[in-house]
């Protein structure tokens, strides 16, 4: 694309290293302490950034490697990292992320985990140790989210003769409010699902009496076991590179049917996951989406008026950016751009497959975008609104233009946690926003302030 | 032994008796798997150059580094911004494989032309300490090229701590003091080292001394300019706050160009005053201890009373006390014992053992006193000490709430001004408005009690 700007140095990115992806979905696993294998301050600093969205304690060991073991290779302290989560918080498993660091010095994670599975034979209460491939210089924190689940998956499911008629749902990063609307999903089609991971209640649970060591609820290891019986798998998530892909796992290992889903944001996305999952249990959609669906068109019509025509620049996880999209072609509201700092490849076609006979002109699409960037094409598209997280408040600001913020990072308001994207409700919640929001500019701007719609 | 600390870390850990000197361990890497507080050199570099706003700060690394550290703290600028974007050079596989030198000078050469700052900082992340970038070459060449200062700040990460950090971001600064023209400067005048301008702080500091008739050079580094610090040897004193972030560069100049070292606290009434006081002692100046007094006085009055009616409120309360810098620790005791609160606990990610010596000796008997601690050791502090505010930074923050325990945030995000005198009555403020919120009652360990 000729508009595209194309800088050498990156400012303000719009995107986050891979190990921090790894440690969340690890804190959607049951009894399960996140571990990154480097120098202390990375997981300092990917707590801070994710408390201040959660609101909740994350923490997250670390080997705390310091010269002597860069030069000398971190295994040692790795193994004495392990020894002490070990004894601290009694994890059912430590998932273990490596850091640039760790990855230059060539330390080789599954071998140190091998020594020390070896070290501790016939130990009891040794948990089980799943490691994941981080580097922070290839990939953002998508990719190692996806990457852990995978891990997961290969370190965890069992073969097994048995197929049941159970689901397995691999949603990717998604909100604990889309997490918790999911399981109601699960609970209305009396079908048990495993959600893979399921950060609910770890990164959203209540005040506490008690201090928990590790936050309660997550996915069950046994559930992760007993994948390979189920039924199918939907992995949300077009661009999740296929060396990535659990649900791609799971059927050539298990033989798993796999279902390859946008994330279920909009009308017709979230049609799509209720038809895959009356086609996967024999079921129709349950009386009580049917309703927030008739809803949600009778509101549409209610507010078109009030989004049509008006531009939107969408950036963040390129995933998240195409369900946006999608759901911003079906009300009426232009796309003109859809950035992501992430580089899978797969963005233009998927967003142009979304946009399809709804929209007037196709929005530029972009990869490995930063917010400088996004800056400089803002001023030639001239967009009415922003949609993404919290990241793009510089730029709203500096620009006046209105932002809706969804996703995650949310660091300027309070809830990030409860925001609900997806599903005929999450629709709702995101129509109503993005109305009211546009709404509240023309209000405010205007002279006569008019108290009617 | 603490129950809820592992054994490596039995030492760091001491209460308070009466009369005795006890020995707690500190100054060491953090142990592995314990979930430290701390972060890392680069951290401690980034925190203290930061605030300086007319310079371009590059983070030389993968983008989380210089990500996670984008519009961090609310270090306030009267002029430009420029500290407020993030700069990274985004390193990629293929640049750790064959070197990062190129994409260095490029960017470096992109970023200078589009915001033409008044110097470079140039940090190191680990991973450049690895691959052997030379960056002090990079740095010269284009400092050649563009006409300004290109500073390296050695700031590999897993070379140490935070402390180590601070005295790279030192070494950087110092290559620039020395540089500018001094010509001009009054007899009397100061540099301001240690403040960062959180919500406005070093405005008003200064504003202070300039009121009992100094001059300031150089703020270091809050509201920061790079003219200033290349004449900051101009100035007749070097007036430091804080453990030790700018420690380094006070001794530094002192060595090289004599300049003489006080330090102080601005944090609680007792701390600013003497701060002043101080300054005026330095230059034995009595029309200048005549205004120091006034000054004391006219701000004291400002505040005192409404203080006292905080007072009245918290008096008796327990609190508990985490931060970066044990030095921190020591007027944040003050402050509490002002509001007639009782410190149960107090520890620090990087305190020395001559400030964990003075901690021992400013608190009550039976306080825990901790050293590089982590959430389950604090949450078990928390609860046993049944405290009713927790002062803290970001991390500590969710220990406190889940807990349903009060919070201050006495760290690099905040923006109410807790230096001062206005600042200890905002201080009072914060903490009343968290203690006293009626939330609490609904929390389980309230409830719990009630039952009972």
């Amino acid at each position: 694309m000729s508009k595209m700007p194309n800088f050498v140095s990156t400012t303000n990115a719009c995107k986050l290293c891979k190990p921090l992806g790894a440690t969340l979905a690890f804190r959607g696993i049951e009894g399960t302490v996140p571990f990154l294998h480097g120098s202390q301050g990375c997981a300092t600093y990917m707590r801070r950034y994710i408390i201040s969205h959660f609101n909740e304690p994350m923490d997250i060991a670390s080997s705390s490697l310091g010269e002597k073991h860069a030069i000398f290779g971190g295994g040692p302290n790795l193994k004495q990292g392990i020894k002490n989560v070990t004894e601290k918080f009694h994890p059912q498993l430590i998932g273990i992320a490596s850091t640039c660091l760790t990855e230059t010095i060539g330390d080789d994670l599954p071998q140190l985990l091998n020594e020390y599975r070896a070290m501790t034979q016939g130990e009891s209460g040794i948990p089980l140790l799943v490691s994941v491939s981080t580097p922070s210089y290839s990939g953002t924190h998508m990719e190692g989210f996806h990457a852990a689940i995978r891990e997961l998956v290969k370190a965890l499911t069992k073969e097994t003769e048995e197929r049941t008629n159970e689901l397995a749902i691999l949603p990717g990063l998604l909100s604990p409010e889309d997490i918790r609307s999911l399981k109601d999903i699960s609970g209305r089609y009396k079908v048990p699902f495993t959600i893979l991971p399921d950060i609910s209640e770890t990164l959203d649970g209540p005040a506490l009496l008690e201090y928990e060591k590790i936050p309660r609820g997550g996915t069950t290891i046994q559930s992760i076991e007993k994948l390979g019986s189920s039924a199918a798998v939907i992995e949300l998530g077009w661009t999740i590179a296929e060396s990535d892909s659990a649900g791609l796992l799971l059927k050539e290992n298990f033989g798993l049917e796999h279902h390859r889903l946008g994330m279920p944001i909009g009308l017709r996305e979230t049609d799509k996951f209720f038809k895959t999952l009356n086609h996967i249990t024999g079921q129709s959609t349950p009386a009580v989406y049917e309703n927030q669906r008739g809803r949600l068109i009778d509101s549409l019509a209610d507010g078109h008026k009030y989004v049509f025509g008006k531009r939107a620049i969408v950036y963040g996880e390129e995933d998240l950016v195409i369900g946006l999209t999608s759901f911003l072609a079906e009300i009426g509201v232009q796309p003109v751009l859809c950035a992501s700092g992430g580089k899978s490849g797969k963005l233009e076609a998927a967003i142009k497959e979304v946009c399809k006979g709804l929209v007037s002109e196709t929005p530029e699409i972009a990869e490995g975008m930063d917010f400088y960037e996004i800056e400089k094409l803002a001023a030639e598209l001239k967009p009415d609104i922003l949609i993404g997280h919290s990241k793009g408040y510089q730029v709203a600001r500096k620009n006046n233009i209105p932002i809706v913020r969804v996703g995650f990072p949310v660091h300027d308001r309070i809830g990030g946690q409860r925001i609900l994207h997806i599903g005929y409700q999450g629709a709702q919640q995101l129509f109503d926003t993005i109305a009211n929001t546009l709404l509240e500019k023309k209000q405010r701007e205007s002279e006569t302030g008019y108290s009617y719609m | 032994m603490h129950k809820d600390a592992l054994k490596d870390r039995q030492s760091q850990i001491i209460r308070k008796v009466e009369g005795s000197d006890l020995a707690i361990s500190c100054d060491k890497e953090s142990t592995a798997g314990a979930v430290s507080q701390r972060a890392c050199v680069f951290c401690g570099s980034r925190v203290v150059l930061y605030p300086i706003a007319d310079a371009l700060h590059l983070v030389h690394g993968p983008i989380g580094c210089a990500v996670y550290t984008w519009d961090i703290r609310g270090a306030l600028s009267s002029g430009p911004e420029l500290h407020r974007l993030s700069f990274s050079t985004d390193l990629q596989e293929i640049d750790v494989i064959f070197g990062g030198e190129k994409k260095l000078a490029a960017a470096l050469d992109e970023l200078i032309e589009r915001h033409q700052p008044k110097a470079a900082f140039v940090y190191s992340t680990c991973i450049v300490g690895l691959i052997g970038d030379d960056l002090e070459a990079v740095c010269k060449k284009v400092s050649e090229e563009k006409n300004i200062p290109v500073l390296p700040v050695k700031s590999e990460g897993f070379k140490g701590n935070k402390r180590e950090g601070y005295r790279a971001a030192c070494n950087a600064m110092f290559r620039l003091v020395g540089t500018g023209d001094i010509s001009g400067i009054p007899e009397k005048s100061i540099n301001i080292l240690g403040d960062f301008n959180l919500a406005g702080e070093i405005w008003m500091i200064r504003e202070m001394y300039e009121r009992i008739g100094v001059n300031v050079v150089a703020n270091i580094t809050g509201d920061g300019r790079v003219e200033d610090i290349k004449r900051a040897h101009g100035a007749a004193l070097n007036v430091v706050q804080c453990s030790g972030a700018t420690m380094t560069l006070a001794d530094m100049m002192k060595k090289e160009y004599g300049t003489p070292v006080i330090r102080v606290s601005y944090f609680g009434i007792e701390d600013m005053a003497e701060s002043i006081y101080a300054v005026a002692e330095h230059f034995n100046d009595d029309e200048m201890r005549r205004k120091a007094r006034l000054v004391v006085k006219d701000e004291l009055e400002k505040v005192y009373p409404q203080i006292q009616e905080y007072r009245k409120a918290l008096t008796g309360k327990k609190a508990a006390i985490y931060v970066g810098g044990a030095f921190k620790a020591f007027s944040l005791v003050k402050a509490f014992r002002i509001l007639g609160m009782d410190v149960v606990m107090v520890g620090s990610q990087t305190g020395t053992a001559s400030e964990y010596k003075e901690l021992q000796e400013i608190t009550d008997p039976g306080t825990i006193i901790v050293d590089d601690s982590n959430p389950m050791e604090l949450s078990s502090f928390l609860q046993e000490k049944n405290v009713d505010i927790f002062v803290g930074g970001v991390k500590e923050r969710p220990i406190a709430y889940k807990l349903g325990v009060a919070f201050c945030d006495h760290n690099h995000e905040r923006k109410e001004v807790l230096a001062g005198f206005i600042g200890m009555l905002n201080f009072a403020r914060e903490v009343y408005g968290s203690v006293m919120s009626p939330v609490w009652r609904f929390m389980p360990r309230v409830e719990v009690t009630k039952d009972e």
